[in-house]
């Protein structure tokens, strides 16, 4: 009970943060917007002033992409942590972020005149194809896949899907297209792009959610699962399609961002105990709260130059794997 | 009469040399393509007479100021990356090892960007300012690496010394990408082309500044082969056969780094040439290192070359990084160890 009552709070501390991060957001960067044009850009919309245009057409979609990516990453790693038992999950990390980043670079270089639709279900089957990817190589020797292994190959595999992309992104001399999808950033999301992405991510988001049960059992190990009599190859299928979802969502917006689902969900778990119906809402709170500062940094420490997302989702990422790497029992 | 030790000897011998003569010629190929490919295209027959001074001032001016210290750059790093990765390997008895993927390239490029960014390379004594400037960060990043990766008790498995080199690698690009940023919105695109491995020093400055560093380490390690040899050989043998094996292994791998750092210094972030040229060496020589280190700087040179021109010829005019050939060549070869025994 009391857990619940700490998840609850942070869930509802966090939204009320994230709403006026988000707010704060709006208002600030290159030039100064004061809270009261943002507010009444808001409430009563006034197509003739530049400033409404400002917060209405260029800062708001963004902050809202970023919001919807920071939760969908964080929610992605949360579920593979879940349902793999690796700690070490990361959509970046095990080759689902390269995969489709290299779809989308594909598209640009093959089909340019593709729509927004077709690039965001590109980059949904470039994620699955680097999963899959990822787990033939880390299960090809005898001995299984340990946690680390799987890692080690979803490096590699990152790094041979990198160096296509930017090799087929300089080859087809779109590499200007493609630039930002390899740093990371949101910059020149509008709401034609949030409004394909946003029922994707929510619908599963909210997919997860209702599966939370079934992946806190699966949590405990696949013996004890069945043992409850879960049905464990549904629910792994359900899973993968999800975070399938919301890696590929999140990579058609703001490229390859690393390292933002190893983080929250072990905070969220650290925070909340070891129940996903908790895990996942906090971790999505926290990821949101985490991209939406990310995107505010990045917009305001150098203007107009941005420093890219994925920069800074690496720096706090990296020493945090480190730790965790260090954790892992002996790897051969 | 011969024995067979000596028949076997023989062949050994014969198989060296004819490996060794293969090399040489590959790489003189290669580098006459290499000089060959270009936004100007020149023909066999027109180098070899340009060479023997037979060009005019165009053609002088092509190949002598942008393609030959270019190509002569390459195969330079080729090999001075090889023998790191090479050295590394056996060392650390970790076949995966690569300087590149152990962050040893990213921690040199930490401070070689950082040192053109802020005072640029304007003069003649900064470029041979660079690999020492490449080194004392290659140096750091590698001790860092080393203690992030050792555990008391178990020492540092080669999954663990990668992967955390990997981790570290991806943390300085993006402390990089940060710091650069806020300097000016140009210098970026030269950060990421770094980062990506583009042969970017071409002038024959770099080349002197990095002759030196060769000149020393590569002989040293040749002469240090049989302490390799040793050395490859598990640490109780090696133990008792006579060898300060943490004393040795302190100096081969100092080499190592100092080699890497050198190359990344003048050439961009080449990653898997380091591992992939020791490997090709090994198949074709084995593990001997007195002909195994020769052999590998012959491969190295041979594989960034064949890259380099590679990443010249795809996209004329323009030229596409040569690490990204090294990475697309590479890891797949990287996956491939990983799935076997």
């Amino acid at each position: 009970m009391k857990q619940f009552f700490i998840s609850f709070f942070i869930f509802s501390a966090g939204i009320a943060v994230l709403v006026s991060l988000m707010f704060l957001s709006v208002s600030g960067g290159s030039s100064d917007i004061p809270f009261s044009v943002v507010r009444s850009a808001l409430l009563h919309f006034d197509p003739t002033d530049m400033r409404h245009l400002v917060v209405a057409d260029l800062r708001l979609p963004r902050v809202v992409a970023s919001a919807l990516v920071g939760a969908a990453l964080s929610v992605a790693g949360a579920v593979m942590q879940g349902t793999t038992g690796n700690p070490l999950a990361d959509s970046g990390l095990l080759g689902l972020n390269a995969g489709a980043g290299f779809a989308v670079a594909l598209c640009f270089a093959f089909f340019p005149a593709a729509g927004y639709v077709y690039i965001v279900f590109a980059s949904f089957a470039g994620a699955a194809a680097g999963a899959f990817l990822v787990n033939f190589v880390a299960s090809m020797r005898r001995g299984g896949a340990t946690h680390m292994r799987i890692v080690l190959a979803g490096a590699a595999v990152t790094a041979l899907l990198a160096a296509l992309s930017q090799g087929i992104a300089l080859y087809f001399n779109v590499a200007q297209d493609i630039m930002f999808w390899t740093v990371g950033g949101v910059a020149g999301v509008g709401w034609r792009q949030v409004a394909v992405l946003a029922p994707c991510i929510l619908a599963a988001l909210l997919t997860s959610m209702l599966f939370s049960r079934s992946i806190t059992v699966l949590s405990f190990g696949e013996e004890v699962a069945k043992g409850l009599g879960l049905n464990v190859s549904f629910v792994r299928l359900v899973s993968f399609v999800c975070v399938t979802v919301l890696a590929g969502a999140s990579v058609a917006v703001v490229g390859a961002v690393g390292f933002v689902g190893l983080i929250f969900p072990h905070l969220a778990k650290f925070i909340t105990g070891a129940d996903y119906r908790r895990i996942i809402p906090v971790s999505a709170i926290l990821g949101a709260v985490m991209m939406v500062l990310a995107d505010f940094a990045s917009r305001t420490l150098n203007p107009p130059a941005e420093t890219p997302v994925g920069a800074f989702a690496a720096l706090i990422g990296v020493p945090f794997f480190l730790y965790l790497s260090r954790r892992q029992k002996r790897a051969t | 009469m011969q024995t067979a030790y000596q028949i076997y000897k023989r062949k050994i011998f014969m198989r060296n040399t004819l490996v060794a003569a293969a090399g040489i010629l590959l790489l003189l190929a290669a580098l006459v393509v290499s000089m060959n490919t270009g936004y100007t295209k020149l023909i066999p027959s027109d180098t070899f007479r340009i060479l023997f001074g037979g060009g005019t001032d165009a053609e002088n001016l092509i190949l002598y100021q942008f393609r030959l210290p270019r190509v002569i750059l390459a195969a330079m790093a080729g090999a001075g990356l090889a023998l790191s990765g090479c050295i590394i390997q056996d060392v650390t008895k970790n076949p995966l090892a690569d300087p590149g993927l152990l962050g040893i390239n990213a921690g040199a490029g930490l401070a070689v960007l950082l040192y053109v960014l802020f005072f640029g390379t304007a003069t003649f004594l900064a470029v041979f300012t660079l690999p020492v400037l490449a080194l004392a960060g290659a140096g750091m990043t590698s001790v860092l690496i080393y203690l992030l990766a050792f555990k008391k008790g178990e020492g540092t498995s080669p999954i663990r010394l990668i992967l955390t080199g990997i981790a570290v690698q991806a943390g300085i690009f993006a402390l990089t990408t940060v710091l650069v940023i806020n300097l000016d919105e140009t210098r970026f695109d030269f950060v990421a082309m770094w980062q990506a491995g583009s042969i970017w020093g071409s002038g024959w400055k770099y080349v002197l500044a990095l002759l030196p560093w060769q000149m020393v380490l590569i002989p040293f390690v040749v002469y240090r082969s049989r302490v390799l040899d040793v050395l490859s050989l598990d640490s109780c043998a090696a133990c008792g056969l006579g060898v300060d094996v943490e004393k040795e292994q302190r100096i081969l791998l100092f080499c190592a780094v100092a080699l890497a750092a050198s190359c990344v210094a003048v050439s961009g972030n080449i990653s898997f040439a380091g591992l992939i040229a020791p490997h090709m060496a090994r198949r074709l020589v084995g593990p001997k290192h007195s002909v195994l280190l020769p052999v590998c700087a012959l491969t190295g040179a041979v594989t960034v070359s064949a890259a380099d021109t590679f990443a010249r010829v795809i996209v004329q005019p323009s030229e596409i990084p040569t690490g990204i050939v090294t990475a697309v060549l590479g890891a797949p070869y990287f996956i491939w160890l990983l799935t076997r025994k």
